[in-house]
């Protein structure tokens, strides 16, 4: 019988907390970056998959990512918790309860989805979203989850390193929002009028809450209070600093002044990027991480997303997926086993076996994502149709899907 | 001299300012407003409490022009807002008394331009 470690305990219940809160910091992030009939359609959206998917998971979702199996998915033998109590699962996490290791992923399988929604932000019918949410939760996230992080994943026995979730969250979600983008198409008079962010202060707020949250999300992911935890805290902030100085640097070189928005972004590319080796790779590396994190998303957004034409609304293939793929990438780089002796060391510690694994797995995770998700999305627009209308799309969503406005013209 | 008043659709803001630069017309004073016409409003809901017929948001121009530029003005707006259903708006023109230019003291046709 395995014994609980309290402190353990006490800090991955607090993670978990932690990356709750990034949820509503991320609605706030999006939030801000909308027009102002459409803020509450974002805040909805990210608080009903916070409502929806803490459901789906306990009565399914958690089994059929984490149950043991060696097939496509777990199992379902943890249907509704069955069996998952407060003894730990030493497989997962010798020292906590194996529900605080439970609730913890569950976090992770909320603000997952959620992660997608800036692509076809502005445009979605609500009803539509909640059911592309939940299939795509169930056959996107599930299934890439078990892989890499469950008993029995292909990926796992391969060998792949994603400590916090960039394969798992980033890759997913961001090639999810390229698929959506994609196939929902622009918002109307886009050409004319590229809209301007209707509150700036809310995507900093929110920004503030993702970052504070990401300790959660990274350190937490150590599943214990030692020294790992706080390798990847440190490796976390610092990545977090580089990014946001990096497109700070960038917008100066190249538009003369430095930004809120930009450096803002920047820091959530740092973070997206930090997260697959937080645990594996010491300060150097996660200053580097974060740097070059920075440098790409501004490229891929400010530069080749406006060639390409398509409408990712508020970037979110742009800084998730590109600085995810980069983490993962960038992990088979730098990865040390003096750092963490559970993990590998990567091709700069003359292991290039490892960058290949990691590049398999991005490889096959973003062919994956990127074809169910499109699968998803076909299926629920032939059936109920994902798009709203010219004429709600014009009044906009807040109005529209759910007779509300955020703020009113007088008074 | 008149002065042009148009009420439009938020959305519509950008098709009428490009229709009025591309007909030289590039001095105007916009504002946000709240409007009720034929379209009746909308029905909000909060926590539970319904309340219908709202005011709708409008967007509010207000153009000075002198007499020969009056109707490009309002063929303008009309060609940038018209998208045929009820909501579009209306354009009221008011005949102006005075002008002034505050940094010039300019006043009348001079001012207007």
């Amino acid at each position: 019988m395995n014994t609980v470690n309290t402190g353990d305990t006490a800090w991955v219940l607090i993670s978990a907390a932690l990356v709750m809160l990034m949820t509503p910091g991320l609605a706030f992030f999006y939030g801000g970056m909308v027009r102002k009939k459409n803020i509450l359609s974002i805040l909805m959206q990210c608080f009903i998959v916070l409502c929806l998917l803490s459901i789906q998971w306990v009565v399914y979702g958690y089994s059929i990512s984490f149950a043991p199996n060696d097939g496509f998915w777990g199992g379902f033998q943890w249907f509704c918790l069955n069996g998952v109590g407060v003894e730990p699962y030493p497989d997962y996490a010798a020292t906590i309860p194996h529900q605080a290791f439970m609730i913890f992923q569950a976090m992770f399988a909320v603000i997952t989805p959620a992660l997608i929604l800036g692509a076809f932000a502005e445009r979605m019918k609500f009803s539509s979203f909640l059911i592309f949410i939940l299939l795509w939760a169930t056959f996107v996230y599930a299934p890439v989850c078990h892989w890499v992080w469950g008993t029995g994943g292909w990926l796992k026995k391969l060998g792949v390193l994603d400590f916090a979730g960039g394969i798992v969250v980033h890759i997913t979600a961001g090639i999810a929002a390229l698929a959506t983008a994609l196939v929902i198409g622009k918002r109307k008079n886009l050409e004319k009028n590229i809209p301007s962010p209707h509150n700036l202060p809310f995507v900093v707020l929110g920004t503030a809450l993702l970052w504070f949250g990401w300790f959660g999300f990274n350190a937490g992911s150590a599943l214990a209070a030692n020294g790992i935890a706080v390798s990847a805290f440190v490796a976390t902030n610092t990545a977090a600093a580089a990014g946001g100085l990096s497109w700070a640097l960038m917008d100066l070189i190249r538009n003369g002044r430095t930004t809120m928005f930009g450096t803002a972004s920047g820091a959530v590319a740092g973070l997206a990027a930090v997260t697959p080796g937080a645990g594996f790779i010491s300060v150097v590396p996660a200053i580097a991480i974060g740097l070059v994190a920075s440098l790409i998303c501004f490229i891929a957004v400010s530069v080749i997303k406006p060639k390409l034409g398509y409408d990712d609304s508020l970037d979110a293939f742009g800084v998730h997926c590109i600085s995810g793929t980069w983490g993962v990438l960038a992990t088979g780089l730098f990865a040390s086993k003096l750092v963490n002796p559970a993990g590998a060391d990567g091709l700069f510690l003359g292991n290039p076996k490892q960058f290949l694994i990691q590049l398999i797995a991005v490889g096959v995770t973003l062919v994956y994502a990127f074809a169910v998700t499109m699968i998803i999305y076909k299926i629920v627009d032939l059936t109920i149709g994902v798009r709203v209308d010219e004429k709600e799309e014009a009044m906009g969503l807040d109005l529209t899907q759910h007779h509300e406005r955020a703020y009113t013209v007088l008074e | 001299m008149k002065l042009v008043i148009a009420i439009i659709q938020p959305h519509k803001l950008e098709d009428v300012k490009k229709e009025l630069y591309a007909a030289e017309v590039n001095l105007i004073t916009v504002s946000e407003v709240l409007g009720h016409g034929q379209q009746k409003g909308v029905t909000e809901i909060y926590r539970g409490a319904k309340e219908t017929g709202n005011l709708l948001r409008k967007v509010r121009l207000e153009i000075a022009v002198n007499e020969s530029f009056v109707e490009p003005t309002i063929k303008a707006i009309i060609k940038g807002a018209k998208t045929g259903n009820v909501g579009d708006g209306k354009i009221f023109v008011l005949d102006l008394g005075r002008c002034v230019r505050i940094r010039t003291n300019e006043e009348g046709s001079l001012a207007i331009g």
